[in-house]
């Protein structure tokens, strides 16, 4: 099996890692660019509409429309805003998003991904940068909609974060490896299969806080359009609205990917090559979080803190207890 | 090389910085339109005028959540390295983290009791 961490640092390995580095991102691109057309068109389906069908076949070709519009729109910065913060901004949510695609193990052996040992660590601690790109943009576009919305991102964010990252934990104690590709080669020999039937509490907990976490529906508080226009990204318009909207389906892409990488058996799978196992699973959870946006009401505020704090963390961390205490016994 | 895994996330991060800065700051002022006026850059307000300024004194309650945030986040970052070495472990690594999480039990029921929980 190929990993970088068996090559010698050479000028050829590090041309091979920059373009292992620009594939990703090209496929990505054209993944995110699909992603927001299929969730239109899955909302669509199930609400009993037709969804975009004008631009190419189906409709295929809408989302390149619409980043080309955006990127030919002029790019407001409003004379009250904070000028230099109000820029920086969507840049600052989107590069973290973009580097924990780095750790994820998308097939068996490839040139795509680090296989750092710190790998869960790494993803969980890098995700909550974004948080700070969200806050600056709603504090520095000088917006009372913005300013709401910025900080109920940043008040729901940092506590979905808690049971994301405490659901983590059962996984982790199972593999007794922080190591992604690890994680996933454990789960072929595991005598309860993939984790996530041992594990299937901490799964729950872990598809909740991560639809929190992406600010979805029912969790999509912050970007209520009907009482906060459109949240943090209110006074952002062009391309600088559009690096917020990549960085949401970044995210999207990523949190699905982590949670088929460690409750799903990643890249296993029979018959089928690996990448397209990874594909399938990935997009099976990309599916429901989308089931769930078409499907779910919004959350009042109270009840969502309330539930972060109140419900998911005590069951995180009795399951992680439970964790403990099953594979003393069994 | 193990090192090898952290260039190749740095080139990861230099691409995550190259494409918003190359598509906003080069190729993007020779794309777009750019004539800003006054009513353009006027802050949004439901099409009104702006009243007063945004920068307001809001929530304490934001606080509070961040604070407690600062105090879990600290406890998982304990727990990483404890869930690793589990197996290792055995027994006496279960009965220190029941003690280690009962004490932050406590804590969250304190805050709870308090109130802190509540969203008004």
């Amino acid at each position: 099996m190929f990993s970088w961490q068996t090559q010698p640092l050479t000028g050829l390995n590090f041309i091979g890692m920059v373009i292992g580095a620009v594939v990703v991102l090209a496929i990505l691109l054209l993944v995110v660019m699909y992603l927001i057309f299929f969730l239109r068109k899955v909302v669509a389906w199930m609400q009993n509409r037709i969804g975009p069908n004008r631009v190419g076949p189906w409709g295929l070709f809408q989302s390149m429309a619409d980043v080309l519009k955006l990127l030919l729109k002029e790019d407001i910065v409003p004379a009250k805003a904070d000028r230099a913060l109000f820029l920086v901004a969507p840049i600052i949510a989107f590069v973290p998003a973009f580097t924990v695609l780095a750790v994820i193990p998308y097939t068996a052996g490839h040139i795509f991904t680090a296989g750092l040992n710190i790998g869960v660590l790494f993803y969980i601690a890098l995700s909550s940068i974004t948080i700070l790109g969200i806050v600056l943009g709603g504090w520095a576009s000088n917006n009372k909609y913005s300013l709401v919305g910025g900080l109920r991102s940043a008040a729901q964010m940092i506590s979905y974060e808690i049971p994301l990252g405490m659901s983590v934990l059962g996984v982790v104690m199972l593999a007794g490896s922080l190591n992604l590709t690890t994680i996933v080669q454990q789960q072929a020999t595991d005598r309860f299969g993939w984790y996530i039937i041992p594990q299937i509490i901490g799964f729950v907990v872990f598809m909740i806080a991560a639809v929190a976490e992406l600010n979805q529906t029912p969790f999509d508080l912050p970007e209520a359009e009907s009482e906060l226009v459109a949240g943090y990204f209110t006074e952002y318009t062009g391309f600088r609205f559009a690096f917020y909207m990549l960085t949401e389906f970044v995210y999207l892409f990523a949190i699905s990917a982590l949670a088929t990488t460690l409750f799903l058996g990643g890249w296993l799978g029979p018959w089928l090559p690996s990448w397209l196992w990874f594909a399938i699973k990935t997009s099976a959870v990309i599916f429901f979080m989308f089931w769930l946006r078409a499907t779910m009401p919004r959350l009042r505020v109270d009840k969502l803190m309330g539930f972060a704090w109140k419900v998911l963390i005590p069951v995180a961390l009795f399951n992680i207890l439970l964790t403990g205490l099953l594979s003393l016994l069994v | 090389m193990y090192s090898n895994n952290f260039v190749f996330v740095l080139i990861f991060m230099a691409l995550g910085v190259l494409l918003p800065v190359g598509a906003l700051v080069v190729l993007g002022p020779l794309l777009r339109p750019n004539h800003p006026t006054r009513a353009k850059t006027t802050t949004y307000e439901s099409g009104l005028e702006p009243i007063g300024d945004a920068r307001i004194r809001f929530n304490v309650r934001y606080y509070l959540f961040a604070l407690l945030f600062v105090i879990f986040d600290v406890e998982i970052v304990f727990l990483y390295p404890w869930a690793v070495a589990y197996h290792a472990l055995g027994v006496f690594g279960f009965v220190e983290m029941v003690i280690f999480i009962a004490l932050l039990v406590i804590g969250l029921v304190y805050a709870w009791k308090k109130k802190v929980l509540e969203w008004k």
